[in-house]
């Protein structure tokens, strides 16, 4: 297949970015996006040129690190498919394929598609854990948990982290993401102690980071590479709410 | 410093070892831990483990990985899961049983001691993990379920869907990011560790680049724990993240600790086969799938046909043939030899004939497509994902790809290496697979150190030390600082016309056809001709581009130089090893059957290898393995 990419560079945070057109011919169908971006980096490298940056690193679709925007589309065109997954067969010989980082305030560009989440571990240290030392736990299976609450609150925690949630969204809005951590944890038993502190913690740590705020556009849903459902959302904002009723503060 | 190999391992009955022993550990008192500085490289299960409890103590943490965040560690694709013994199954588990299964899977290299801890921590790694909300499969009553994995005849395993890695690195992370809340832990992301230093024998601290500005920095501490992952990638195609790497353990080597059996490692038998040049990685199929998939290659090598247009009486399905009790589900190491063997007849399947089918057909009729699907949906999606085949109509076809490493730096007892100070955990290490690991126990290893033996070893070896400054403003940081800007600006200066990966490729491909699935004395000694010529080549030939800000060249640069080290001495430990064992299999050691023949009379020991300041010279050191809990035998699972 030949191809024509024009891929965003930019140097440094502060540096001012552009698109560049590249063309790379010789790719098969059966390689994966980021391989046929390994072949045009090798290729500015024999050139003496500095390859393009991004971030990758299982290309298994369960790191999260993979995050660029193909087409518009954040992680490309198939649906359930992290960047690191979506292989050529899905694009015609002689496209022009536009890719470019995430585009959100809160995920500053450090080079090239990569970008800096840090954000997202900010939320997760506002309260997204149970707190429990190390060798106080109890027998694992006096705390029973029904099967149809284990397997809803799997669905929340399968998120990867990756922020194609946030650059979907034309508002850049995490909801999706928080909503599915706090989902999780406030489903178990073993989260309730905490349940409306980490609501709270979450929450606001998110709205103090660079987000936008949610309009349910339900893009994020659409992107989403685990098919983490909105409803998560809905169930966060209730949750945010009733602790707020009850006076809870951020710790 | 003396190089004196002593496991430290208490004396005293097996089962009772590791209890006596704690008690009489020494401790660091609740208000004294603040004053104590230790640096943890590594947030995967083993590193954000140990970061996390050590910082719920109270010392004072830095952790340090290379990834931008500590979630992303590679620990985070494990798909299948982590073994325990429970005996929920009421299945006739027990500790005994777990340790015995472990250590005969490592056909019996490794230390019995380290191995029973194991075993005997496993439950409460499953404890700590579901307090913490890992949401683990549960049967209908909301208790934990278990399945049995990796042809072992108990079900034991705990997973969660296909990403119990995950789901327990977040577990881990979790609590990491509690402490971090909690002012106790320091996080480094996107900061790669580039030396130990070593003073009067004694690691002091470690010197790390940043990874997005590139400044180099020291770091001292009272102690360092390298939980810095396995070092597959050294064959560059493997089921690794591509940035796993050896830097670390391997510049610790260089500085005197000591490399333990590094030939020893673990090609696991259902990945999906390479399918062009530009592959940049392997894709594991969970080991799950032999459950109910049936592996087979056509009798004949000029059989063209397509799968469904094979007759039975066509079809060999070599496993079950050779193997009648355990079948499909005989251990890693052994269902690899034998794909690799009808491949090599020239039996492969596929356009490239580099695979053998794993077929569904039998079970798909016999459970029904939604049985399949409910039990393997995930992986079937991966599959067509990534090959444009559907595996519920074509068989999925397979081949052995490089995946675990069980070599790593030599630690006692106590999980320190030979250097006073340093200790290593998770899969750096050597210490519990010995030539083969079995599924689910990787997962294990790293939560057993991190959580529950490393707090306890290192608080012991602190003790003493309190009121010890540690500072960088020595000579040993200034030196060691020197010398890795040094290395950096020589690869930043180099003018040659070969791309890092180039060279990766051409290594990977040496160490994989020398030192892979079958090793032979004329082999390893042609890899150990190839292996310098081509490392000289790269120091000399190399084309880096960039500056020295973030720059992902030389990032691999400084990695798969190691790598180029390292596999000349996983080369030199082969040749040096002349039995087969577990995933080491030497032609030259083989029973009539052509299984891997041990020879326990000269090679019942861990071969521990020192630095010697020559590459082709390192010193061997034996760590002689006694058993008293168990017999060796001759594995056979015929
Ligand atoms: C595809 C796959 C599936 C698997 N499935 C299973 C399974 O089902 N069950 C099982 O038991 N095992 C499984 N394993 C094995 C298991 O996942 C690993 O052995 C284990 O997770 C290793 O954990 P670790 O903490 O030792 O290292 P890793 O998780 O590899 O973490 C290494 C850490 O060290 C950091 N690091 C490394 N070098 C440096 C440096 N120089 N400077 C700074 N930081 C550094 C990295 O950033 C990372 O944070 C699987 C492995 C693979 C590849
Ligand atoms: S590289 Fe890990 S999810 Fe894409």
């Amino acid at each position: 297949m030949k191809l024509t990419l024009q891929v965003w560079r930019q140097e440094r945070a502060d540096a001012p970015g552009s698109l560049q057109t590249y063309v790379v011919d010789d790719i098969s169908p059966d390689e994966s996006f980021l391989e046929m971006l390994d072949v045009l980096n090798e290729r500015l490298e024999e050139k003496g040129e500095r390859p393009i940056a991004f971030d990758h690193d299982c290309r298994e679709g369960i790191c999260g690190a993979c995050s660029m925007m193909v087409n518009g589309q954040a992680h490309g065109p198939r649906t359930r498919t992290t960047t690191c997954q979506l292989h050529m067969r899905e694009f015609d010989d002689g496209d022009v394929i536009l890719i470019e980082p995430w585009r959100a305030t809160a995920f500053p560009v450090i080079q090239d598609l990569m970008v800096d989440r840090f954000a997202f571990d900010r939320i997760i240290q506002a309260g997204g854990y149970i707190s429990v030392n190390t060798g106080s736990a109890p027998e694992a299976n006096l705390m029973m948990v029904p099967k149809d609450d284990a397997d809803l609150a799997f669905d929340g925690a399968t998120c990867i982290g990756c922020g194609a949630c946030v650059a979907q969204c034309p508002n850049t809005a995490a909801q999706l993401y928080t909503a599915a951590k706090i989902g999780h944890l406030n489903l178990y038993p073993q989260g309730q102690p905490e349940r409306d502190e980490r609501t709270v913690g979450m929450v606001e740590q998110m709205e103090s980071e660079l987000f936008g705020s949610c309009s349910n556009f339900r893009e994020c849903e659409a992107v989403c590479p685990k098919g983490i459902s909105i409803d998560w959302i809905a169930r966060m904002n209730r949750d945010y709410l009733k602790a707020k009723l009850k006076g809870v503060n951020r710790r | 410093m003396t190089q004196s190999l002593n496991s430290q391992v208490p004396s005293g009955p097996l089962e009772t070892k590791w209890l006596n022993y704690r008690d009489h550990l020494k401790l660091v008192a609740p208000n004294n831990r603040r004053k104590f500085e230790i640096l943890v490289v590594g947030s995967g299960l083993a590193g954000a483990s140990a970061a996390a409890t050590l910082g719920e103590a109270g010392y004072n943490v830095k952790c340090f990985c290379f990834q931008d965040s500590p979630r992303r560690a590679h620990s985070i694709s494990a798909q299948g899961g982590i073994n325990a013994a429970k005996n929920y199954r009421n299945d006739g588990d027990s500790t005994f049983r777990l340790f015995y299964d472990t250590i005969k899977g490592g056909d019996f290299r490794s230390r019995e001691a380290n191995v029973y801890r194991l075993a005997e921590v496993s439950n409460e790694i499953i404890d700590q993990a579901v307090a913490q909300g890992v949401p683990f499969a549960r049967e209908y009553g909301g208790l934990l379920d278990n399945r049995s994995f990796g042809g072992a005849q108990v079900a034991r395993t705990f997973y969660a869907r296909g990403q119990t890695g995950q789901q327990l690195l977040l577990g881990a992370y979790q609590a990491l990011s509690r402490q971090i809340a909690a002012g106790t832990v320091k996080m480094f992301p996107r900061t790669e560790m580039l030396d130990v230093v070593v003073d009067e024998g004694r690691a002091r601290g470690i010197v790390t680049r940043d990874l997005v500005t590139g400044a180099v920095e020291s770091h001292a501490g009272h102690a360092v724990v390298l939980a810095t992952g396995g070092y597959s990638n050294v064959y560059y195609l493997s089921t690794n993240a591509m940035a796993c790497n050896a830097t670390a353990i391997w510049r610790a080597h260089r500085r005197g600790a000591m490399l333990a059996n590094p030939c020893f490692t673990q090609i696991h038998p259902t990945c999906i086969p390479q399918s062009g040049e530009n592959q940049s990685k392997l894709t594991l199929m969970s080991e799950s799938l032999r459950n109910d998939g049936r592996i087979w290659v056509p009798t004949s090598a000029d059989d063209t046909r397509a799968a469904r247009d094979i007759p039975e009486s066509d079809r060999d399905y070599y496993l079950e043939r050779r193997y009648p009790s355990f079948g499909n589900l005989v251990p890693r190491d052994v269902a690899s030899r034998n794909a690799k063997s009808v491949v090599d007849e020239g039996r492969g399947v596929g356009a490239l004939k580099n695979g053998v089918y794993l077929d569904f057909a039998d079970a798909i009729g016999r459970l029904g497509r939604d049985a399949i699907e409910e039990k393997y949906g995930n992986l079937f999606e991966m599959y067509e994902r990534i090959t444009g085949e559907n595996p519920y109509g074509v068989p999925m076809r397979i081949y052995p790809a490089p995946h675990y490493t069980m070599g790593g730096l030599w630690v006692d007892y106590n999980m320190m290496s030979n250097v006073d100070g340093l200790f290593v955990i998770g899969e750096a290490n050597f210490s519990d697979h010995g030539a083969n690991r079995l599924g689910a126990s990787a997962l294990m290893q790293g939560l057993a150190d991190g959580y529950f033996v490393l707090p306890y070893t290192l608080a012991s070896y602190l003790a003493p030390h309190l009121g010890e400054r540690v500072a960088t403003d020595t000579e040993p940081f200034r030196k060691t600082e020197a010398e890795v800007s040094g290395l950096i600006r020589g690869f930043l200066d180099s003018k040659g016309k070969r791309t890092v990966d180039s060279f990766h490729r051409e290594l990977g491909h040496i160490v994989r056809d020398e030192c892979g699935m079958s090793r032979s004395e004329p082999g390893l000694k042609k890899a150990l001709e190839k292996i310098p010529a081509l490392r000289e080549e790269f120091h000399e030939n190399l084309n880096l581009s960039g500056g020295d800000g973030l720059n992902l060249s030389l990032e691999r640069a400084g990695r798969v130089a190691d790598f180029f080290e390292l596999a000349e001495l996983m080369c030199i430990d082969a040749l040096d090893r002349r039995e087969s064992c577990g995933g080491h299999f030497r032609e030259e050691s083989q029973t009539q059957e052509g299984e891997a023949k041990r020879d326990d009379e000269n090679f019942t020991h861990v071969s521990a290898w020192e630095y010697t300041g020559n590459l082709s010279e390192p010193k061997l050191h034996k760590e002689a393995l006694d058993f008293e809990a168990v017999q060796l035998t001759q594995r056979s699972y015929k």
